[in-house]
């Protein structure tokens, strides 16, 4: 198979699986979500709809794919339209140069994890980004509808606001590594000082990027409209914001357009911040067999408790979960299996992190007020990401 | 490509660092300064004018010594010549002067913050990279730092309607011009394949003199550049916004802006586009005549004197213009000295409307000087020699210029427009001339009180010091004309 | 062949969309053609090659200022000034003299295009991507100016600080 031959197949057989994988995470973190914020405030969350709830996002995507799609009179129809396409399409797109793994060899065709390695991948991310606020904005403006023109402007307002201190947090690592290319951010996060500890931003030298970071995560979750900073569409003072007037397909795209956001600014964050692909130990330490000893806890977890009491009808799923897990676990024992998902493991493992902080983040914090939100970006998240910059620039100057 | 930031380069530079330090530093010192001593913003600022004074002086003392006619900074970006030199003291007096009239002013309109000595400072910031960059980014920058300084100024009395009108027409011209500038710059670019001045110059010189090119360039660049100095037909924003902004800031826009824009447009004229001086010399004339007269047979009809020496800074920009026309050495010595009487006889006639200005009156109509001969005798005989300067009268400075102007017009065959110049300067007179008479020959008005200050005292007596000064004895100043010069034409 | 005609469809984006800007009458879609228009820009810019600057154009322009002015349209009513005539008399003038303009610029442009040397897009070949190219020549050849642009985006500042603030 020449090269030539296959660049555009494997272009197009790569998107078709990032963007299936992309799909399926995008309605399972729902799932997660429910099941999360449901144990946080000490309820079952989704049950009902398959073993666990399993089935309820299927569901619930079948029921806004059928439900009556209503276009309100008074809404300018064009843009009306257009809005939610253009949020998720933007939001799907940022996710094509982000890299999940280093160069493999599958059925003898040698490519990297990632869908295109930009050399600009990181502005990429920023543009698209930035655009993603015409979605809400325009959306929430052809609404025609106050609480609708509340929302869209309670975005721009915000994410222009902190899109600055984002990029802010990340110009630390820029400084850092010397790329805006992805791959090669990650590349330059590759070994460990004194034999332990990885050279991710975070702890890499001369100034280790943690400031960076948490501005980063700070802006990330406002850029996401996400609890604490969810006020385009607070639904107690604006009934749900930009999306008030959407309905059926239309609200699930703005749906799916926050969730695809958080993931890339998760997936954002592991690159940048915590090492992409790499694992958090040397190989020295038998960090290899990570994976292998993940499964065979989550397998003894769920086959110990579907003997329990509480297990009732789902015993039997539990188990054949239990089972799965063990088994995927016991790939890993294979070479080339290991060679092949280590890298996405640690990757997934990292992002997971970071949603599962969102989820944690949104069952445990109140909204802010609109003028603390502003005030914040302003006055504190912006300072500090300047003063970050600064003194990682002057420390690479001095010992970089 | 390796690059090193030398000593030479932050030399070249230091005047522009030291300004831009003491503006950032007034910015923040004005934050600790209490409403009523807001002065020492202005102390703060004339201390940088000192020490900017003397980084210049140090320039300047540079070059004699090692007997160097230039001397180059930041590979090509800057060039410190006896023409920079010469346009940077204009710059530092006219601010000086600018600071200290300023202080009663903005008391009495109640807007005396510090930003607008940081604007002040800004602004010259931007005059000096005007008059000594030789890269058309560095030029085009530092025209935009000055030019948006004065947007802001001129619109600092923010409670009246005249001074924000002003702000807005200024800021749309001034965007409208910098717009054909850049245009004009991009063909250059597209031209020379650099942005340096030498280059471009080089490029073009090789080329045929007839081709379309080199003149959509000129001419695109042409148009910015005659809007920047108000050369008629682009003109119209000047009286506007003269008559709007605070005096003070009018003083300071009518001779810095105006000296920086021709320290601009002498260095496109006589760098790049010296090689293609036949297509440009007619047209540049054709430009000053109708300037000076639009600008002297506007000027009649005049009753706000803020407007009436707007007009007459208009037609003052057609007979610098007309220097350049000639092009030979006496015409471009007569700019020189042209440009450095105007700046004092100008700024001595703005100060005097400044003064006018008290609690009860705006004090810009000519009216409002009816008998000020009976009232201040001193005041009415100040504004009598900067009227007479501005006239151009001997002995008083403003002959002088005029004088080496028409020279140079004659002796480069330029007959009709001289005979054009001379007949203006008789129009000139007679609009002047209103104002003296209202001075002297009318009855007095209540409320034209003079409200001074130490500061306004100070300009008056140095602006009317040096126009009568350059008036009878000229040659310091004509050697310094000399050494202003290109190198080239020396 | 692709990039032929890849520039006419983004030169038409570019042209089209400032057509529109002018012509349309609701603010908002005058807005949105104007981003338009940019992404355009932007398009042209990756056909020469220079990733950097399509991306800043559209970080920048696209992604910052137009949201701006979009906000700014959003909060002002705009419904009065929808209704009013949108082009005095003078139209007619000025599009003569935008038409004669344009045809002397095509004429200069027709007759010296061959003296018109294109600057060459930096290609590879060297190590080094598109915005390394940049960062060299904005922080050696254009430091001065950069630095100095730094300057004036302080006056600009201070002037929206100056200009909209009540008491300052």
């Amino acid at each position: 198979m020449t090269f030539a031959l296959s660049f555009y197949t494997l272009a197009v057989v790569k998107a078709l699986v990032l963007l299936g994988i992309l799909l399926i995470t995008l309605v399972y973190i729902q799932w997660v979500e429910r099941k999360l914020i449901a144990h946080i405030q000490g309820r079952w969350g989704p049950n009902r709809v398959g073993p666990h709830g399993l089935l309820q996002p299927i569901a619930d995507s079948l029921k806004l794919l059928t439900k009556e799609d209503l276009t309100p009179p008074h809404v300018h129809k064009l843009i009306f339209v257009m809005a939610p396409f253009l949020a998720v399409s933007l939001a799907l797109i940022s996710i094509a140069v982000i890299p999940f793994g280093g160069e493999v060899e599958v059925f003898g065709v040698r490519t990297t994890l990632q869908l295109t390695d930009l050399n600009i991948g990181l502005l990429f991310i920023f543009a698209v980004t930035s655009l993603g606020v015409y979605g809400i904005a325009l959306g929430g403006w052809a609404s025609n509808n106050k609480y609708s023109l509340f929302g869209a402007l309670r975005s721009s307002a915000q994410m222009l606001s902190y899109e600055l201190s984002l990029s802010l947090g990340v110009v630390g690592v820029l400084l850092l590594s010397g790329s805006l290319s992805l791959r090669r951010i990650v590349d330059s996060q590759a070994g460990y000082y004194f034999g332990f500890l990885p050279r991710w931003n975070v702890f890499h030298g001369p100034l280790p990027q943690l400031v960076g970071f948490l501005v980063y995560l700070t802006a990330a979750f406002a850029e996401t409209n996400r609890v604490p900073f969810d006020l385009p569409e607070a639904e107690t003072e604006l009934v749900a914001g930009f999306h008030t007037e959407y309905s059926s397909m239309k609200f699930a795209l703005f749906f799916m357009a926050e969730y695809a956001n958080m993931i890339t600014v998760a997936c954002l964050a592991t690159v940048l911040f915590f090492g992409g692909w790499h694992a958090p130990l040397p190989e020295s330490w038998g960090i290899q067999y990570a994976p292998l000893v993940v499964g065979a806890l989550v397998a003894g977890l769920l086959l110990y408790h579907s003997q329990g009491a509480f297990a009732g009808k789902q015993r039997r799923s539990m188990q054949v979960f239990g089972v799965v897990a063990a088994l995927i676990g016991a790939a890993f024992l294979l070479q080339p299996v290991r060679v092949l998902f280590s890298p996405l493991f640690w990757f997934a493992a990292k992002s997971g992190f970071f949603l599962f902080l969102y989820i944690w983040v949104r069952g445990t914090l109140p909204r802010f007020r609109y003028d603390q939100l502003m005030g914040f970006g302003w006055k504190v998240l912006f300072p500090v990401g300047v003063a970050n910059v600064l003194v990682t620039a002057l420390m690479v100057a001095l010992f970089g | 490509m390796n690059f090193q930031f030398t000593q030479t380069d932050f030399f070249v530079l230091r005047p522009a660092i030291l300004l831009c330090l003491f503006g950032c530093g007034i910015l923040i010192t004005d934050f600790f300064i209490e409403a009523r001593q807001k002065f020492f913003n202005a102390l703060t600022a004339l201390i940088g004018r000192g020490f900017t004074g003397y980084a210049l002086w140090q320039q300047q003392s540079y070059l004699k010594a090692n007997g160097l006619p230039e001397l180059v900074g930041l590979s090509g970006a800057i060039t410190i010549d006896g023409f920079g030199i010469f346009f940077n003291w204009i710059f530092l007096i006219a601010t000086a002067l600018a600071i200290i009239i300023s202080t009663r002013y903005l008391e009495i309109e109640q807007e005396h913050h510090g930003e607008y000595y940081a604007l002040l400072l800004f602004a010259q910031t931007g005059m000096v990279f005007l008059a000594t960059a030789t890269e058309l980014v560095t030029l085009f920058i530092g025209l935009e730092l000055m030019a948006l300084s004065f947007y802001v100024m001129v619109g600092f009395l923010r409670g009246d309607k005249r001074s924000n009108e002003a702000a807005v027409k200024y800021l749309l011209l001034g965007a409208f011009s910098s717009g054909m500038l850049v245009y004009g710059f991009s063909i250059f670019y597209g031209i020379a394949n650099s942005t340096k001045l030498a280059d471009i110059a080089q490029a073009i010189s090789s080329r045929d003199p007839k081709d379309p090119m080199v003149f959509l360039a000129l001419a695109t660049t042409a148009v910015g550049l005659l809007f920047k100095i108000a050369a008629a037909p682009f003109h119209m924003w000047a009286p506007d916004a003269y008559e709007g902004a605070p005096t003070t800031i009018t003083a300071y826009l009518s001779v810095a802006s105006k000296a920086a824009s021709f320290a601009f447009l002498l260095r496109i004229f006589q760098s790049p586009l010296a090689s293609v001086r036949p297509t440009w010399e007619p047209l540049l004339g054709a430009v000053a005549l109708l300037t000076m007269t639009l600008g002297n047979l506007a000027a009649i009809s005049q009753t706000n004197i803020k407007r009436l020496l707007a007009y007459s800074s208009i037609s003052h920009a057609g007979y610098i213009l007309l220097g350049l026309v000639s092009g030979n050495q006496t015409g471009l010595k007569g700019i020189a000295v042209y440009i450095l009487v105007y700046t004092f006889m100008n700024f001595g006639a703005f100060t005097m409307v400044v003064a006018m200005r008290n609690q009860k009156i705006i004090g810009d109509d000519i009216d409002d000087m009816a008998g000020l001969m009976v009232k201040r005798p001193a005041y009415a005989v100040l504004m009598l020699i900067f009227l007479l300067s501005l006239a151009g009268i001997p002995p008083t400075a403003g002959f002088l210029g005029k004088y080496y102007i028409f020279l140079s017009l004659i002796q480069t065959q330029h007959y009709y427009l001289a005979v054009f110049a001379v007949l203006y300067v008789a129009v000139a007179a007679y609009y002047y001339f209103r104002i003296v008479k209202v001075m002297f020959a009318s009855e007095a008005v209540e409320r034209g009180e003079i409200s001074d200050s130490a500061g306004i005292r100070v300009a008056l007596a140095v602006s009317a010091v040096f126009t009568l000064l350059i008036g009878v004895y000229p040659e310091p100043f004509l050697e310094m004309a000399q050494r202003s010069l290109f190198a080239s034409l020396r | 062949m692709l990039d032929t005609a890849l520039f006419y469809i983004f030169a038409a984006l570019t042209l089209g969309g400032g057509v529109l800007t002018i012509t349309r009458r609701s603010a908002v879609h005058s807005a949105i053609w104007l981003i338009t228009s940019l992404l355009g820009v932007a398009g042209l810019y990756l056909l020469q090659r220079a990733e950097f600057l399509a991306g800043v154009q559209v970080i920048l322009y696209v992604g910052g200022i137009m949201v701006l002015f979009l906000f700014v349209i959003m909060l002002v009513n705009l419904d009065q000034a929808a209704k009013e005539k949108r082009f005095s008399g003078q139209k007619w003038i000025a599009l003569a003299c935008v038409a004669a303009v344009a045809l002397q610029a095509l004429w200069f442009v027709s007759k010296g295009a061959g003296r018109f040397t294109l600057g060459q897009p930096s290609i590879a070949g060297e190590n080094l991507g598109n915005s390394e190219h940049v960062s060299r020549v904005l922080f050696s050849q254009y430091l001065l100016p950069f630095e100095l642009a730094s300057i004036l985006l302080l006056v600009a500042i201070i002037g929206a600080v100056v200009m909209a603030k009540k008491r300052i």
